[in-house]
């Protein structure tokens, strides 16, 4: 196992809340490390809409989420966290008073004074198909996401959707499978133009297959894949034998395991104090979407506000002997000179 | 200047009644309720509490967990999604060809009677 990794905060969730948290953590000196289950940072901002407009940031008429986020990085350089992507927080234990022990399911430990939740709607997770038995197959036959290409090396794979995911994983595996059928409920594809030409010449030249319907049901026994059934639009039903199943319909947002850190959640959603965002756990803090308390709106500028009050409250705990002096941007040298600017 | 030939249309629009729409969730539950005029059918199935109207990502197209099965004989009147949503409903499941995201659904007089149908599962 690797070594413990020591520092004064850890967040959970790298979306716009969390990546504000650091500023405001910074300015008072505290170093933070993020941890988020996506491989980029913008949480909901990167994955849900990095294209759309936002019009509720305070001074920013119009921004996109990717914007926002490329924004808030830019903002936290300064303060030069380090982040954790693609990896999930599976355990947050209190050791101290207060101290934490947090464990992600990279093997990867941390301890610090202080954990702050800022996990928004919770961890995005791949969509599962509506496919009776499925589960059954998961994790042998049915995978969410390639980690080793050469576990699919000499299968009969069946790849189903019509975006990015599935055609770059249909035109990498392609070279490595015995036969790969690329399943979609459509004859147009989503993803990026050369992908699907890429796709199209493989189809054309014989090398793989092409299906157009939509998966309706497995066999197979003890979750090892034999054969899925597809079914056109026309309503006719195909018989593809396969050793294996990736399906990519996008994510979506699940609690995961903050249920069981010990907190009584409210409605899948965590009950802070209003003064400092801090959970019935004392140094363990919710902010942003994840929380609730009388009033709470689930807006991007309610979280800045959260993660201001919490920073306040985590300097008690990461400093305890020192007095915290309340400072302006605009006016103290002291704080400038963190941000680089005196 | 003519104040009440101003105020006259609005005064006629107030009179209108409300369309109303009818949600038959995948247990059979009905739901026929009022609806805003501007609104988006998801919104209203938000107001009345549809359960299986999950709309993950709050109406901007981007989660495909808000999808209803538009009544085939109304299906005409909503018409066929944009390519936007065409390409969102890839990531729904048990798609039909008189499926869409109800986000996109903006609700006009002419929807009065709308009726349509909740899958089980929106993805989660």
């Amino acid at each position: 196992m690797s070594e413990t990794i020591k520092t004064d905060v850890v967040i959970i969730g790298a979306g716009p809340v969390g990546l504000f948290a650091v500023f405001e953590l910074g300015l008072l000196d505290i170093k933070a490390h993020l941890i988020d289950i996506l491989d980029k940072v913008g949480g909901q901002c990167a994955e849900l809409y990095p294209e759309k407009p936002i019009y509720d940031i305070p001074g920013i008429p119009l921004i996109t989420g990717h914007g926002l986020t490329g924004a808030l990085m830019e903002q936290i350089k300064p303060f030069n966290p380090t982040f954790h992507l693609g990896e999930m927080v599976t355990t947050v234990e209190k050791i101290g008073d207060p101290l934490f022990r947090v464990g992600t399911d990279r093997g990867k430990v941390l301890e610090a004074k202080v954990v702050v939740i800022g996990a928004g709607g919770g961890l995005f997770q791949p969509k599962r198909p509506p496919i009776p038995g499925i589960e059954t197959y998961e994790s042998k036959s049915v995978h969410y996401a390639v980690r080793n290409m050469d576990a699919f090396r000499d299968k009969r794979l069946l790849i189903v959707g019509g975006g990015d995911s599935a055609l770059d994983w249909t035109l990498n595996l392609q070279p490595v499978a015995k036969r790969l059928t690329l399943v979609h409920r459509r004859d147009e594809f989503r993803g990026a133009p050369d992908s699907v030409n890429k796709m199209r010449a493989l189809v054309a030249a014989g090398a793989m297959d092409l299906k157009i319907g939509q998966v309706s049901a497995l066999e197979g026994a003890d979750g090892e894949l034999a054969a899925a059934s597809i079914k056109g639009n026309d309503g006719s039903v195909t018989r593809v034998e396969c050793d294996a199943m990736l399906p990519f319909f996008g994510l979506t947002m699940k609690l995961g395991p903050v249920a069981d850190w010990g907190l009584t959640l409210k409605d899948n959603l965590i009950p802070v104090d209003t003064a400092a965002f801090e959970t019935s756990i004392l140094g363990l803090f919710a902010i942003g979407d994840i929380n609730t308390y009388p009033g709470k709106l689930k807006l991007i500028l309610s979280g800045f506000h959260e993660g201001a009050l919490m920073a306040q409250k985590a300097y008690h705990y990461v400093y305890p002997e020192k007095r915290l002096v309340f400072q302006y941007t605009t006016s103290s040298t002291s704080l400038q000179k963190k941000l680089g600017v005196a | 200047m003519s104040d009440v030939q101003d105020i006259a249309p609005s005064i006629a629009a107030k009179n209108e009644t409300m369309p109303k729409i009818t949600f038959i969730e995948h247990d059979g539950t009905v739901h026929t309720v009022e609806a805003e005029v501007g609104s988006t059918v998801m919104e209203t199935a938000q107001r009345n509490n549809v359960a299986s109207i999950v709309a993950e990502c709050g109406g901007s197209c981007t989660c495909a967990t808000c999808l209803v099965h538009v009544d085939e004989a109304w299906s005409p009147t909503v018409g066929p999604p944009s390519a936007e949503e065409e390409d969102m409903l890839d990531f729904a499941f048990e798609v039909k060809p008189t499926s869409r995201l109800s986000c996109q659904i903006k609700v006009t007089q002419e929807l009065d009677g709308l009726i349509v149908r909740t899958p089980a599962y929106q993805g989660r």
